[in-house]
Protein backbone atom coordinates (compact mmCIF):
# COMPACT_ATOMS: atom_id res chain seq x y z
CA UNK A 1 0.00 0.00 0.00
CA UNK A 2 2.54 2.80 0.93
CA UNK A 3 5.35 1.97 -1.77
CA UNK A 4 7.36 4.26 0.31
CA UNK A 5 11.28 4.63 -1.16
CA UNK A 6 13.88 7.13 0.20
CA UNK A 7 11.79 9.69 0.00
CA UNK A 8 9.21 11.07 2.47
CA UNK A 9 5.45 9.49 2.31
CA UNK A 10 2.42 11.18 3.33
CA UNK A 11 -0.48 9.24 3.87
CA UNK A 12 -3.51 10.98 4.25
CA UNK A 13 -6.45 8.76 6.13
CA UNK A 14 -10.13 9.53 6.25
CA UNK A 15 -12.53 11.35 6.25
CA UNK A 16 -14.29 8.41 5.56
CA UNK A 17 -13.62 5.43 7.35
CA UNK A 18 -16.01 2.52 8.40
CA UNK A 19 -14.37 1.71 11.38
CA UNK A 20 -14.58 4.65 13.74
CA UNK A 21 -18.09 5.43 12.17
CA UNK A 22 -17.24 9.16 12.45
CA UNK A 23 -15.26 11.51 10.23
CA UNK A 24 -11.88 12.83 10.77
CA UNK A 25 -8.86 13.14 8.85
CA UNK A 26 -5.48 12.12 9.58
CA UNK A 27 -2.05 12.94 8.22
CA UNK A 28 1.25 10.51 9.00
CA UNK A 29 4.06 11.38 7.16
CA UNK A 30 6.29 8.78 7.09
CA UNK A 31 9.71 7.06 6.03
CA UNK A 32 9.64 4.05 4.95
CA UNK A 33 7.76 2.16 8.07
CA UNK A 34 8.05 5.11 10.51
CA UNK A 35 5.75 7.74 10.83
CA UNK A 36 8.10 10.73 11.48
CA UNK A 37 5.36 13.00 11.72
CA UNK A 38 1.33 13.57 12.16
CA UNK A 39 -1.43 15.99 11.93
CA UNK A 40 -4.95 15.82 12.72
CA UNK A 41 -7.66 17.94 10.66
CA UNK A 42 -10.95 17.41 12.63
CA UNK A 43 -14.51 19.70 12.04
CA UNK A 44 -16.36 17.50 9.83
CA UNK A 45 -19.29 17.08 12.02
CA UNK A 46 -19.07 20.69 13.48
CA UNK A 47 -22.77 21.58 13.54
CA UNK A 48 -22.42 24.81 15.63
CA UNK A 49 -24.00 23.85 19.10
CA UNK A 50 -22.56 26.12 21.17
CA UNK A 51 -24.13 29.04 19.18
CA UNK A 52 -27.23 27.10 19.00
CA UNK A 53 -27.45 27.18 22.36
CA UNK A 54 -27.35 31.10 22.92
CA UNK A 55 -30.83 30.77 20.76
CA UNK A 56 -33.18 28.26 22.87
CA UNK A 57 -34.03 28.52 26.63
CA UNK A 58 -32.19 26.37 29.07
CA UNK A 59 -35.03 23.72 28.97
CA UNK A 60 -33.91 23.42 25.28
CA UNK A 61 -30.40 23.59 25.50
CA UNK A 62 -30.52 20.83 28.04
CA UNK A 63 -31.82 18.53 25.10
CA UNK A 64 -29.11 19.91 22.01
CA UNK A 65 -26.61 19.61 24.56
CA UNK A 66 -27.37 15.69 25.40
CA UNK A 67 -26.93 15.40 21.58
CA UNK A 68 -23.31 17.01 21.32
CA UNK A 69 -22.30 12.98 22.09
CA UNK A 70 -24.40 10.07 21.30
CA UNK A 71 -22.09 8.27 23.71
CA UNK A 72 -21.55 10.23 26.65
CA UNK A 73 -24.61 12.07 26.54
CA UNK A 74 -25.48 11.85 29.99
CA UNK A 75 -22.35 13.74 30.91
CA UNK A 76 -23.01 16.68 29.03
CA UNK A 77 -26.63 17.09 30.18
CA UNK A 78 -24.99 16.86 33.97
CA UNK A 79 -22.29 19.67 33.45
CA UNK A 80 -24.94 21.79 32.52
CA UNK A 81 -27.38 21.39 34.99
CA UNK A 82 -24.76 21.16 37.76
CA UNK A 83 -23.64 24.74 36.23
CA UNK A 84 -26.97 26.01 35.59
CA UNK A 85 -28.36 24.66 39.11
CA UNK A 86 -25.72 26.55 40.82
CA UNK A 87 -26.31 29.58 38.75
CA UNK A 88 -29.90 29.59 40.00
CA UNK A 89 -28.63 28.70 43.33
CA UNK A 90 -30.75 25.39 43.56
CA UNK A 91 -29.57 22.20 44.76
CA UNK A 92 -31.04 19.01 43.67
CA UNK A 93 -32.23 17.07 46.23
CA UNK A 94 -29.98 13.55 47.52
CA UNK A 95 -32.06 11.30 45.43
CA UNK A 96 -31.89 12.99 42.36
CA UNK A 97 -27.93 13.49 42.99
CA UNK A 98 -27.73 9.75 43.26
CA UNK A 99 -29.59 8.44 40.33
CA UNK A 100 -27.59 10.88 38.24
CA UNK A 101 -24.78 8.99 39.19
CA UNK A 102 -26.18 6.27 38.61
CA UNK A 103 -26.58 7.23 35.11
CA UNK A 104 -23.49 8.40 34.43
CA UNK A 105 -21.70 5.05 35.68
CA UNK A 106 -23.99 3.09 33.58
CA UNK A 107 -23.30 5.20 30.95
CA UNK A 108 -19.46 4.99 31.96
CA UNK A 109 -19.82 0.82 31.41
CA UNK A 110 -21.72 0.90 27.78
CA UNK A 111 -18.69 3.34 26.78
CA UNK A 112 -15.99 1.46 28.11
CA UNK A 113 -17.38 -1.69 26.99
CA UNK A 114 -17.96 0.19 23.34
CA UNK A 115 -14.54 1.64 23.15
CA UNK A 116 -13.24 -1.97 24.25
CA UNK A 117 -14.95 -3.93 21.45
CA UNK A 118 -14.13 -0.93 18.86
CA UNK A 119 -10.31 -1.02 20.11
CA UNK A 120 -10.32 -4.70 19.75
CA UNK A 121 -11.79 -4.56 16.42
CA UNK A 122 -8.82 -2.62 15.41
CA UNK A 123 -5.79 -4.99 17.11
CA UNK A 124 -7.92 -7.87 14.07
CA UNK A 125 -9.60 -9.05 17.22
CA UNK A 126 -13.36 -9.47 15.79
CA UNK A 127 -14.47 -12.01 18.04
CA UNK A 128 -13.47 -9.77 20.90
CA UNK A 129 -15.66 -7.23 19.76
CA UNK A 130 -18.74 -9.13 19.25
CA UNK A 131 -18.18 -10.49 22.71
CA UNK A 132 -18.02 -7.00 24.39
CA UNK A 133 -20.96 -5.39 21.98
CA UNK A 134 -23.07 -8.13 23.01
CA UNK A 135 -22.24 -7.61 26.34
CA UNK A 136 -23.01 -4.08 26.24
CA UNK A 137 -26.27 -4.55 25.51
CA UNK A 138 -27.42 -5.47 28.62
CA UNK A 139 -26.14 -2.14 29.85
CA UNK A 140 -28.40 -0.67 27.06
CA UNK A 141 -31.35 -2.78 28.33
CA UNK A 142 -30.36 -1.30 32.11
CA UNK A 143 -30.68 2.52 30.88
CA UNK A 144 -33.54 1.95 28.56
CA UNK A 145 -35.81 0.16 31.24
CA UNK A 146 -34.53 2.72 33.16
CA UNK A 147 -35.32 6.15 30.82
CA UNK A 148 -36.70 4.83 27.77
CA UNK A 149 -34.04 5.41 25.51
CA UNK A 150 -30.93 3.27 24.86
CA UNK A 151 -29.01 6.49 23.58
CA UNK A 152 -30.08 9.52 24.51
CA UNK A 153 -31.19 8.81 28.09
CA UNK A 154 -32.46 12.43 29.40
CA UNK A 155 -32.14 11.44 32.95
CA UNK A 156 -31.95 15.20 33.80
CA UNK A 157 -33.93 18.34 34.10
CA UNK A 158 -33.08 21.26 35.63
CA UNK A 159 -33.45 21.08 39.49
CA UNK A 160 -33.40 17.03 39.28
CA UNK A 161 -33.94 13.97 37.43
CA UNK A 162 -36.87 12.60 35.27
CA UNK A 163 -36.40 8.88 36.08
CA UNK A 164 -36.66 7.06 39.36
CA UNK A 165 -35.94 3.41 40.30
CA UNK A 166 -38.02 0.85 42.18
CA UNK A 167 -36.82 -2.14 44.08
CA UNK A 168 -37.72 -4.35 41.03
CA UNK A 169 -35.29 -2.46 38.70
CA UNK A 170 -32.14 -2.48 41.41
CA UNK A 171 -33.09 -5.81 41.61
CA UNK A 172 -32.44 -6.61 38.06
CA UNK A 173 -29.68 -3.94 37.95
CA UNK A 174 -27.99 -5.88 40.66
CA UNK A 175 -27.99 -9.01 39.14
CA UNK A 176 -27.07 -8.00 35.73
CA UNK A 177 -23.99 -6.25 36.86
CA UNK A 178 -22.75 -9.56 38.80
CA UNK A 179 -23.16 -10.71 35.21
CA UNK A 180 -21.08 -8.07 33.79
CA UNK A 181 -18.68 -8.44 36.73
CA UNK A 182 -17.54 -12.09 35.57
CA UNK A 183 -17.17 -10.96 31.88
CA UNK A 184 -15.28 -8.06 32.33
CA UNK A 185 -12.83 -10.62 34.96
CA UNK A 186 -12.65 -12.75 31.73
CA UNK A 187 -11.44 -9.31 29.23
CA UNK A 188 -9.17 -9.08 32.22
CA UNK A 189 -7.72 -12.01 31.49
CA UNK A 190 -7.32 -11.39 27.71
CA UNK A 191 -6.07 -8.00 27.56
CA UNK A 192 -3.40 -9.04 30.08
CA UNK A 193 -2.56 -12.70 29.50
CA UNK A 194 -3.31 -13.22 25.32
CA UNK A 195 -0.20 -12.85 23.52
CA UNK A 196 -1.30 -11.53 19.86
CA UNK A 197 -3.09 -9.11 22.02
CA UNK A 198 -0.25 -7.85 24.14
CA UNK A 199 2.17 -7.53 21.13
CA UNK A 200 -0.19 -5.00 19.59
CA UNK A 201 -0.26 -3.29 22.75
CA UNK A 202 2.80 -4.29 25.20
CA UNK A 203 5.47 -0.97 25.01
CA UNK A 204 3.85 0.52 22.34
CA UNK A 205 2.64 4.53 22.53
CA UNK A 206 4.18 5.09 26.24
CA UNK A 207 3.67 8.22 27.05
CA UNK A 208 5.58 9.32 30.07
CA UNK A 209 3.90 11.02 33.17
CA UNK A 210 5.46 14.14 32.57
CA UNK A 211 4.39 14.32 28.93
CA UNK A 212 0.86 13.49 29.74
CA UNK A 213 0.89 16.28 32.14
CA UNK A 214 2.32 18.67 29.35
CA UNK A 215 0.21 17.79 27.03
CA UNK A 216 -3.19 18.01 28.57
CA UNK A 217 -3.97 14.48 28.68
CA UNK A 218 -7.27 13.67 30.76
CA UNK A 219 -9.12 10.63 31.83
CA UNK A 220 -8.02 7.68 31.10
CA UNK A 221 -5.32 8.01 29.03
CA UNK A 222 -3.94 10.21 31.62
CA UNK A 223 -4.31 8.21 34.56
CA UNK A 224 -2.96 4.98 32.40
CA UNK A 225 0.20 7.53 32.57
CA UNK A 226 0.08 7.80 36.28
CA UNK A 227 -1.30 11.30 36.48
CA UNK A 228 -3.80 11.73 38.87
CA UNK A 229 -6.71 13.51 37.07
CA UNK A 230 -10.29 12.03 37.62
CA UNK A 231 -12.88 15.11 38.48
CA UNK A 232 -14.69 12.47 40.59
CA UNK A 233 -11.96 12.27 43.33
CA UNK A 234 -10.29 15.81 42.72
CA UNK A 235 -13.53 17.41 43.06
CA UNK A 236 -16.49 16.15 43.41
CA UNK A 237 -19.32 17.05 42.27
CA UNK A 238 -22.93 15.48 42.33
CA UNK A 239 -23.69 12.88 44.47
CA UNK A 240 -19.84 11.57 43.68
CA UNK A 241 -19.56 13.56 47.13
CA UNK A 242 -21.86 10.77 48.47
CA UNK A 243 -20.43 7.79 47.06
CA UNK A 244 -16.90 8.52 46.62
CA UNK A 245 -14.69 6.40 43.88
CA UNK A 246 -11.61 5.10 44.42
CA UNK A 247 -9.11 6.54 41.33
CA UNK A 248 -7.56 3.79 38.99
CA UNK A 249 -3.96 4.64 38.00
CA UNK A 250 -1.39 2.86 36.09
CA UNK A 251 2.06 4.12 35.68
CA UNK A 252 3.10 2.25 32.53
CA UNK A 253 1.41 4.39 30.11
CA UNK A 254 1.97 2.61 27.53
CA UNK A 255 -1.68 1.00 25.63
CA UNK A 256 -1.94 -2.07 27.58
CA UNK A 257 -2.15 0.34 30.32
CA UNK A 258 -5.13 2.06 28.97
CA UNK A 259 -6.42 -1.20 28.54
CA UNK A 260 -6.05 -2.48 32.09
CA UNK A 261 -7.11 1.46 33.54
CA UNK A 262 -10.31 1.55 31.40
CA UNK A 263 -11.18 -2.27 32.26
CA UNK A 264 -10.10 -1.66 35.85
CA UNK A 265 -12.77 1.75 36.22
CA UNK A 266 -15.57 -0.81 35.04
CA UNK A 267 -14.96 -3.06 38.22
CA UNK A 268 -15.25 0.64 40.22
CA UNK A 269 -18.37 1.30 38.57
CA UNK A 270 -20.36 -2.05 39.33
CA UNK A 271 -19.19 -1.49 43.06
CA UNK A 272 -20.56 1.54 43.06
CA UNK A 273 -23.89 1.16 41.34
CA UNK A 274 -24.15 -1.61 43.80
CA UNK A 275 -23.30 0.68 46.69
CA UNK A 276 -25.79 3.42 45.34
CA UNK A 277 -28.39 1.31 44.66
CA UNK A 278 -28.45 -0.71 48.60
CA UNK A 279 -28.16 3.07 50.28
CA UNK A 280 -30.22 5.24 48.09
CA UNK A 281 -32.30 7.09 50.20
CA UNK A 282 -36.28 7.69 49.71
CA UNK A 283 -37.15 11.07 48.51
CA UNK A 284 -38.07 13.93 46.47
CA UNK A 285 -36.12 13.44 42.91
CA UNK A 286 -36.78 17.38 41.30
CA UNK A 287 -36.84 20.94 43.00
CA UNK A 288 -39.00 23.84 41.84
CA UNK A 289 -36.31 26.04 39.27
CA UNK A 290 -37.07 29.67 37.81
CA UNK A 291 -37.13 29.71 33.96
CA UNK A 292 -35.12 32.74 34.07
CA UNK A 293 -31.62 32.40 35.85
CA UNK A 294 -29.88 35.08 37.39
CA UNK A 295 -27.29 36.64 35.58
CA UNK A 296 -23.44 35.58 36.18
CA UNK A 297 -21.12 32.76 34.80
CA UNK A 298 -20.23 29.75 36.48
CA UNK A 299 -17.66 26.96 35.32
CA UNK A 300 -18.53 23.38 35.39
CA UNK A 301 -16.57 19.93 35.51
CA UNK A 302 -17.28 16.07 35.46
CA UNK A 303 -15.40 13.44 34.75
CA UNK A 304 -16.87 12.05 31.30
CA UNK A 305 -15.88 8.18 30.20
CA UNK A 306 -13.39 10.05 27.95
CA UNK A 307 -11.72 12.22 31.08
CA UNK A 308 -12.63 15.53 32.23
CA UNK A 309 -15.69 17.58 30.83
CA UNK A 310 -15.47 21.21 30.85
CA UNK A 311 -18.63 23.46 31.02
CA UNK A 312 -18.30 27.54 30.80
CA UNK A 313 -22.15 28.61 31.28
CA UNK A 314 -22.62 32.98 31.03
CA UNK A 315 -26.16 33.50 31.76
CA UNK A 316 -27.77 37.41 31.04
CA UNK A 317 -30.44 37.01 33.50
CA UNK A 318 -33.00 36.16 30.53
CA UNK A 319 -34.51 32.64 29.66
CA UNK A 320 -31.19 31.87 27.38
CA UNK A 321 -27.99 31.56 28.37
CA UNK A 322 -25.35 33.99 26.92
CA UNK A 323 -23.00 31.99 26.10
CA UNK A 324 -22.35 27.86 26.63
CA UNK A 325 -18.81 27.00 26.13
CA UNK A 326 -17.53 23.07 26.02
CA UNK A 327 -14.48 21.53 26.36
CA UNK A 328 -14.83 17.90 25.63
CA UNK A 329 -12.06 15.48 27.05
CA UNK A 330 -11.60 13.76 23.38
CA UNK A 331 -9.93 17.38 22.32
CA UNK A 332 -7.36 17.32 24.92
CA UNK A 333 -6.11 13.82 23.91
CA UNK A 334 -6.15 14.52 20.55
CA UNK A 335 -2.56 16.30 21.43
CA UNK A 336 -0.97 13.15 23.40
CA UNK A 337 -1.57 11.42 19.43
CA UNK A 338 0.26 13.32 17.76
CA UNK A 339 3.55 13.42 19.83
CA UNK A 340 3.11 9.92 20.49
CA UNK A 341 3.02 8.38 16.73
CA UNK A 342 6.18 9.66 15.84
CA UNK A 343 8.52 7.13 15.97
CA UNK A 344 6.09 4.24 15.53
CA UNK A 345 5.35 2.18 13.24
CA UNK A 346 2.25 2.91 10.89
CA UNK A 347 0.74 -0.20 11.16
CA UNK A 348 0.59 0.74 15.30
CA UNK A 349 -1.40 3.56 14.50
CA UNK A 350 -4.97 2.25 14.34
CA UNK A 351 -4.24 1.06 17.99
CA UNK A 352 -2.69 4.14 18.97
CA UNK A 353 -6.14 6.18 18.10
CA UNK A 354 -8.19 3.59 19.49
CA UNK A 355 -6.50 3.45 22.61
CA UNK A 356 -7.34 7.60 23.38
CA UNK A 357 -10.62 6.72 22.69
CA UNK A 358 -11.75 9.05 20.26
CA UNK A 359 -14.71 10.72 19.55
CA UNK A 360 -14.79 13.35 16.50
CA UNK A 361 -18.47 14.75 17.45
CA UNK A 362 -17.79 16.18 20.75
CA UNK A 363 -15.04 17.55 19.88
CA UNK A 364 -16.09 19.11 16.32
CA UNK A 365 -17.52 22.08 17.51
CA UNK A 366 -14.52 23.70 16.56
CA UNK A 367 -13.91 25.97 13.63
CA UNK A 368 -10.73 24.36 11.83
CA UNK A 369 -9.66 25.71 8.48
CA UNK A 370 -9.55 23.92 5.80
CA UNK A 371 -6.51 23.18 3.26
CA UNK A 372 -7.60 22.13 -0.09
CA UNK A 373 -4.26 20.56 -0.98
CA UNK A 374 -5.10 17.33 -0.93
CA UNK A 375 -2.11 14.69 -1.21
CA UNK A 376 -2.91 12.30 -4.09
CA UNK A 377 -1.87 8.62 -1.93
CA UNK A 378 -5.25 8.00 -0.32
CA UNK A 379 -5.69 5.50 2.01
CA UNK A 380 -8.25 4.88 3.78
CA UNK A 381 -9.05 3.80 7.50
CA UNK A 382 -9.95 0.38 6.69
CA UNK A 383 -6.88 0.04 4.45
CA UNK A 384 -4.85 0.87 7.13
CA UNK A 385 -6.31 -1.18 9.83
CA UNK A 386 -5.77 -4.30 7.58
CA UNK A 387 -2.48 -3.16 7.05
CA UNK A 388 -1.73 -3.21 10.83
CA UNK A 389 -3.31 -6.26 11.09
CA UNK A 390 -1.19 -7.61 8.31
CA UNK A 391 1.69 -6.88 9.66
CA UNK A 392 1.23 -8.39 13.09
CA UNK A 393 0.43 -11.63 11.55
CA UNK B 1 -31.78 -10.59 -34.45
CA UNK B 2 -28.72 -9.48 -32.48
CA UNK B 3 -30.28 -6.53 -30.66
CA UNK B 4 -32.98 -9.06 -29.51
CA UNK B 5 -31.15 -11.64 -28.21
CA UNK B 6 -28.19 -8.99 -26.75
CA UNK B 7 -31.82 -7.56 -25.00
CA UNK B 8 -32.01 -10.92 -24.19
CA UNK B 9 -28.63 -11.46 -22.30
CA UNK B 10 -28.81 -7.67 -20.95
CA UNK B 11 -32.41 -8.53 -19.01
CA UNK B 12 -30.86 -11.56 -17.88
CA UNK B 13 -27.79 -10.19 -16.38
CA UNK B 14 -30.02 -7.34 -14.88
CA UNK B 15 -32.05 -10.19 -13.24
CA UNK B 16 -29.08 -11.73 -11.86
CA UNK B 17 -27.75 -8.49 -10.49
CA UNK B 18 -30.73 -7.28 -9.35
CA UNK B 19 -31.42 -10.99 -7.44
CA UNK B 20 -28.21 -10.39 -5.91
CA UNK B 21 -27.98 -7.47 -4.81
CA UNK B 22 -31.41 -8.01 -2.58
CA UNK B 23 -30.30 -11.05 -1.34
CA UNK B 24 -27.05 -9.55 -0.27
CA UNK B 25 -26.91 -5.35 -0.26
CA UNK B 26 -23.54 -3.87 0.34
CA UNK B 27 -23.66 -1.03 2.46
CA UNK B 28 -21.80 1.55 3.40
CA UNK B 29 -22.18 4.07 6.09
CA UNK B 30 -21.37 7.57 6.20
CA UNK B 31 -21.78 10.04 9.09
CA UNK B 32 -22.12 13.45 8.02
CA UNK B 33 -22.23 15.41 11.40
CA UNK B 34 -24.06 13.17 13.21
CA UNK B 35 -23.65 12.85 17.44
CA UNK B 36 -22.78 9.70 17.28
CA UNK B 37 -25.84 8.18 18.51
CA UNK B 38 -27.15 7.17 15.08
CA UNK B 39 -23.74 6.17 13.90
CA UNK B 40 -23.26 3.56 17.00
CA UNK B 41 -27.23 2.10 16.71
CA UNK B 42 -26.28 1.23 13.08
CA UNK B 43 -22.57 -0.42 14.08
CA UNK B 44 -25.27 -2.16 16.92
CA UNK B 45 -27.13 -3.80 14.11
CA UNK B 46 -23.77 -5.61 13.34
CA UNK B 47 -22.95 -7.29 16.61
CA UNK B 48 -24.75 -10.72 17.90
CA UNK B 49 -28.02 -9.13 19.23
CA UNK B 50 -29.54 -7.76 16.13
CA UNK B 51 -27.01 -9.26 13.75
CA UNK B 52 -27.38 -8.26 10.50
CA UNK B 53 -25.26 -10.01 8.73
CA UNK B 54 -27.74 -12.86 8.86
CA UNK B 55 -29.52 -11.27 6.11
CA UNK B 56 -26.96 -11.06 3.78
CA UNK B 57 -26.38 -7.26 4.49
CA UNK B 58 -22.76 -6.43 4.77
CA UNK B 59 -21.43 -3.01 6.33
CA UNK B 60 -18.41 -2.62 4.63
CA UNK B 61 -15.78 0.16 3.51
CA UNK B 62 -15.34 1.79 0.24
CA UNK B 63 -17.87 3.34 -1.66
CA UNK B 64 -17.16 1.57 -4.72
CA UNK B 65 -18.77 -1.53 -3.44
CA UNK B 66 -21.67 -0.41 -1.77
CA UNK B 67 -24.94 -0.58 -2.89
CA UNK B 68 -26.92 1.23 -0.20
CA UNK B 69 -25.44 4.39 1.74
CA UNK B 70 -26.90 4.48 4.77
CA UNK B 71 -26.51 8.26 6.12
CA UNK B 72 -26.68 9.85 9.51
CA UNK B 73 -26.09 13.68 10.96
CA UNK B 74 -27.61 16.80 9.54
CA UNK B 75 -25.06 17.42 6.57
CA UNK B 76 -22.64 19.65 7.90
CA UNK B 77 -21.17 22.43 5.59
CA UNK B 78 -17.73 20.65 6.26
CA UNK B 79 -19.05 17.00 4.97
CA UNK B 80 -21.23 18.11 2.40
CA UNK B 81 -18.43 17.75 -0.50
CA UNK B 82 -17.14 14.57 0.99
CA UNK B 83 -21.06 13.38 1.19
CA UNK B 84 -21.83 13.54 -2.17
CA UNK B 85 -18.10 12.05 -3.42
CA UNK B 86 -19.03 9.11 -1.42
CA UNK B 87 -22.23 9.10 -3.49
CA UNK B 88 -21.15 9.73 -6.80
CA UNK B 89 -18.16 6.99 -6.18
CA UNK B 90 -20.87 4.64 -5.83
CA UNK B 91 -21.96 2.52 -8.73
CA UNK B 92 -25.21 2.64 -9.90
CA UNK B 93 -27.68 2.25 -9.52
CA UNK B 94 -27.68 3.25 -5.36
CA UNK B 95 -30.17 3.87 -2.82
CA UNK B 96 -29.94 6.06 0.13
CA UNK B 97 -30.98 5.20 3.60
CA UNK B 98 -31.23 8.12 5.97
CA UNK B 99 -31.19 7.36 9.41
CA UNK B 100 -31.98 9.08 12.14
CA UNK B 101 -34.15 12.57 13.20
CA UNK B 102 -31.17 15.04 11.95
CA UNK B 103 -31.06 13.33 8.75
CA UNK B 104 -34.75 13.77 7.75
CA UNK B 105 -34.79 17.01 9.00
CA UNK B 106 -32.11 18.50 11.33
CA UNK B 107 -33.33 17.18 14.44
CA UNK B 108 -32.07 19.12 17.20
CA UNK B 109 -29.45 20.99 15.15
CA UNK B 110 -32.23 22.46 12.91
CA UNK B 111 -31.01 26.09 12.58
CA UNK B 112 -27.79 25.88 13.55
CA UNK B 113 -25.61 27.54 11.35
CA UNK B 114 -23.07 25.15 10.05
CA UNK B 115 -26.13 22.38 9.00
CA UNK B 116 -28.07 21.53 6.05
CA UNK B 117 -30.75 20.09 7.96
CA UNK B 118 -32.32 17.58 5.12
CA UNK B 119 -30.25 14.72 3.63
CA UNK B 120 -32.86 15.04 0.75
CA UNK B 121 -31.67 18.52 -0.07
CA UNK B 122 -28.28 17.21 -0.57
CA UNK B 123 -28.66 13.64 -2.49
CA UNK B 124 -31.86 11.80 -3.31
CA UNK B 125 -33.15 9.58 -0.34
CA UNK B 126 -34.88 6.47 -0.90
CA UNK B 127 -35.98 5.57 2.62
CA UNK B 128 -36.03 7.72 6.22
CA UNK B 129 -35.71 6.02 9.44
CA UNK B 130 -36.87 8.67 12.02
CA UNK B 131 -35.79 8.17 15.72
CA UNK B 132 -33.23 9.88 17.56
CA UNK B 133 -31.70 7.56 17.53
CA UNK B 134 -33.48 4.89 15.85
CA UNK B 135 -33.70 1.93 17.64
CA UNK B 136 -31.45 -1.26 15.80
CA UNK B 137 -35.20 -2.80 15.16
CA UNK B 138 -35.72 0.70 12.94
CA UNK B 139 -32.97 0.59 11.27
CA UNK B 140 -33.21 -2.99 10.17
CA UNK B 141 -36.49 -2.50 8.76
CA UNK B 142 -35.90 0.67 6.62
CA UNK B 143 -33.48 -1.91 4.84
CA UNK B 144 -35.95 -4.55 4.41
CA UNK B 145 -38.23 -1.63 3.44
CA UNK B 146 -35.92 -0.90 0.65
CA UNK B 147 -35.15 -4.27 -0.54
CA UNK B 148 -39.10 -5.13 -1.00
CA UNK B 149 -38.98 -2.17 -3.18
CA UNK B 150 -36.56 -3.59 -5.09
CA UNK B 151 -38.16 -6.93 -5.34
CA UNK B 152 -40.88 -5.16 -6.66
CA UNK B 153 -38.30 -3.76 -9.16
CA UNK B 154 -38.54 -0.38 -9.17
CA UNK B 155 -36.65 2.50 -7.25
CA UNK B 156 -38.76 2.87 -3.88
CA UNK B 157 -41.50 5.36 -3.78
CA UNK B 158 -42.06 7.00 -0.18
CA UNK B 159 -42.25 4.59 2.34
CA UNK B 160 -44.31 4.83 5.48
CA UNK B 161 -42.44 3.46 8.01
CA UNK B 162 -44.97 3.98 11.05
CA UNK B 163 -47.70 1.92 9.50
CA UNK B 164 -46.33 -1.13 9.95
CA UNK B 165 -44.64 -0.37 13.36
CA UNK B 166 -46.59 1.76 15.41
CA UNK B 167 -45.15 0.62 18.59
CA UNK B 168 -42.19 1.60 17.33
CA UNK B 169 -43.06 5.41 16.40
CA UNK B 170 -44.67 5.85 19.94
CA UNK B 171 -41.49 5.13 21.78
CA UNK B 172 -39.78 6.72 18.98
CA UNK B 173 -41.72 10.03 19.97
CA UNK B 174 -41.46 10.02 23.54
CA UNK B 175 -37.69 10.22 23.64
CA UNK B 176 -37.20 12.53 20.49
CA UNK B 177 -38.94 15.81 21.02
CA UNK B 178 -39.88 16.57 24.56
S1 LIG C 1 -30.87 11.72 15.11
FE1 LIG C 1 -30.34 11.98 17.26
S2 LIG C 1 -28.99 10.26 17.70
FE2 LIG C 1 -29.07 10.47 15.49
S3 LIG C 1 -27.34 11.74 14.97
FE3 LIG C 1 -29.11 13.09 15.22
S4 LIG C 1 -29.02 13.77 17.34
FE4 LIG C 1 -27.70 11.99 17.16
Amino acid sequence: MTEAKKEKFIVPIGPQHPALKEPGNFEFTVDGEIVTDAAVRLGFVHRGIEKACENRNYTQDLYLLERVCGICSHVHATAFVLGVEKLAGVQAPPRAEAIRVLAAELERIHSHLLWFGVAAHEAGFDTLFMYTWRDREVVMDILETLSGSRVHYSVNILGGVKIDVDQKLSDLIKKDMDFLEERTEYYMKVVTTDDTFLGRTRGIGTLSKDRAKLLGAVGPTARASGVKRDIRVNAPYSGYKEFPVKMVIDQTGDLEARFVVRLKELYESYRLIREILEKIQPGEITTRIKRKIPEGEVISRVEAPRGELFYYIKSNGTEMPDRVKVRTPSLCNWGTITDVAVGHKLADMPMLLAGIDPCFSCNDRMVEIRSDSQPSQMMNWDGLRKYGIEYYR
Amino acid sequence: MSTDSENFYAQIVNKLKNWARINSPWAIHFNSGSCNGCDIEILATLTPRYDVERLGIKLQGSPRHADVLIATGPVTLQALDRLIRVYEQMPDPKYVIAVGSCALSGGVFDGCYSVIGDLNKVIPVDVYVPGCPPRPEAIIFGVVQLLDSLKKGKKPTKIVVSNDVPELIIEEKSNGNN
